[in-house]
């Protein structure tokens, strides 16, 4: 029987919320760790019940954290599930939490600065984890990516982390700069056709592609236009929101810009701009249905100093043409008053027959349509700020 | 081998699955540093969450109090106060800003 289960990481812990396949009765389960600040949570395509989280905090740093039964219990790894996480005899297990930056002579590149808000030189500094990929293929191998910008890869379940340092030292890094939320790689695609590429994307240095399996990274930012910037056109310093795409369509990506919404078709090699009709092409969060690769979703938000919904009107946008011409969906979602924003890693899509489309607001609602987007429900209203959704098909 | 209480903050409570307090013994001269290498050998999961993982300096925003003293810019290889090291006082690590 199919079902699915939704992972939303929010600012004060996580929550998984499960239902079968008609996705209209919800059981909500949580809040896991809470009080701390979960970036983001997802399951592996290669096995279900394992997850991977980034739970992190201002205060003690960061943690990851993997469960191997779907949700029901977790572990640090290097910590067997049910095993005392307290040994005596002290062992590596808080491994899974060490990020550092790889700057040894074989592997490394040297740890050097980036931009800073003033204009001035900063130093690379570890802050957290914003996003995990885990392998298509291998439930014990994920990428991570975090802030400041750099991409780690585990192949051992989490327990270790080692950075793909070719990113960090592509040569542009003293260009780079942060965006509001910092200087986050908070996307990463791995190609189902070609496991030596993988996409990523930074705020606000733009976004990169590896095709030899993350030793070296090509700058992939060829029409994006950024207004407000010395150099509109230039090669690096666009603050990219995010990127999506079918996983049966490698290389047709679809970006949410700053400003702009655009797209690829030759694996982001060059970009332009759908935004069409759109309201506002502000935003952070965007996705691609699963059965119909020309379907995009976005949610307008009213601009970059406001940061909440366009009219107080919480509306996702469809385009069934790939872009440029756009219909609102409101059937379900609150139609005044309504001041939420959608972060970028907080909307997802399952892949039952009917496309499930899920997106949760930093007002704490997590919203469901199970029907590619024509009416929504709320599975969820009074959750903490939400930060990230993710949404596991199972038995299908 | 003197055994050291540490007081840990909420969320490093939950992490290690303790009490609100826990005893390390301390091998040597009782120091921050030796306390808390002490706390990071017997609960590995707090390691990176006081200090870095590489140079062991304190996370920002945490602060270290014993005897109803700042600690937090003391050396961390200064000796702690008597009563840490004979037990009648808990060595203290907390938040830097708890609410409001």
């Amino acid at each position: 029987m199919s079902g699915v289960r939704v992972l939303v990481g929010t600012r004060k812990g996580a929550f998984i919320l499960t239902s079968d396949g008609k996705r209209e009765k919800w059981e909500v389960n949580g809040p896991h760790f809470a009080g701390w600040e979960i970036y983001h949570m997802k399951g592996s395509p290669a096995d279900a019940n394992r997850i991977y989280v980034s739970q992190t905090s201002g205060w003690f740093g960061q943690i990851i954290q993997r469960s191997d039964d779907g949700g029901k219990t977790w572990h640090q790894p290097g910590t067997p599930p049910g095993e005392p996480t307290t040994t005596p005899e002290g062992g590596p297990k808080g491994e899974s939490n060490k990020f550092v930056y790889d700057t040894s002579l074989e592997t490394g590149k040297p740890l050097t600065t980036h931009q800073f808000y003033d204009g001035t030189q900063h130093p690379w500094e570890f802050k957290r984890v914003w996003h995990v990929e885990p392998s298509l293929k291998d439930p014990d191998t994920a990428y991570a990516g975090i802030e400041d910008a750099g991409i780690f890869r585990t192949t051992d379940g989490g327990k270790t982390w080692k950075e793909l340092s070719g990113l960090r030292g592509h040569g542009t890094g003293p260009q780079w700069e942060p965006g509001g939320g910092g200087l986050c790689l908070h996307t990463i695609i791995l190609d189902p056709s070609n496991p030596q590429r993988i996409w990523i994307a930074i705020s606000a240095a733009g976004a990169f592609r590896t095709d030899d399996g993350g030793k070296t990274w090509k700058a992939i930012n060829k029409g994006l236009r950024s207004l407000s910037t010395p150099n509109p056109e230039a090669e690096i310093g666009h603050c990219v929101h995010h990127i999506a795409m079918n996983p049966a369509r490698p290389g047709v990506m679809f970006m949410q810009k700053h400003w702009d919404v655009m797209r690829s078709d030759d694996a982001g090699d060059n970009w332009k701009e759908v935004s069409g009709n759109l309201p506002t092409d502000f935003g952070f969060a965007i996705d691609v249905h699963a059965h119909e690769p020309e379907t995009i979703y976005v949610v307008p938000i009213k601009s970059d100093s406001l940061h909440f919904v366009n009219d107080a009107k919480l509306t996702v946008y469809r385009s069934k043409s790939g872009g440029n011409e756009w219909e609102p969906l409101t059937k379900g979602l609150p139609q005044k008053d309504c001041y939420v924003n959608v972060l970028r890693d907080a909307m997802a899509v399952d892949s039952l027959d009917k496309c499930g489309i899920y997106f949760g607001t930093t007002g704490g609602q997590v919203y469901c349509s199970a029907d590619a987007g024509d009416s929504w429900n709320a599975i969820v209203r009074d959750l903490p700020a939400v930060l990230s959704v993710e949404v596991q098909t199972l038995g299908a | 081998m003197p055994e050291i209480r540490v007081v840990l903050p909420y969320h490093l409570r939950n992490l290690a699955q303790v009490g609100n307090e826990v005893r390390v013994d301390v091998d040597g001269a009782v120091t921050m540093r030796s306390v808390l290498d002490a706390v990071e050998l017997r609960y590995p999961m707090l390691r990176g969450t006081i200090r870095d993982h590489t140079t062991l300096k304190r996370r920002a925003f945490l602060r270290f109090f014993a005897c109803e003293q700042d600690l937090t810019h003391e050396p961390p290889d200064a000796p702690l106060p008597e009563r840490v090291v004979s037990g009648e006082e808990p060595f203290i690590v907390i938040g830097a800003i708890a609410g409001g």
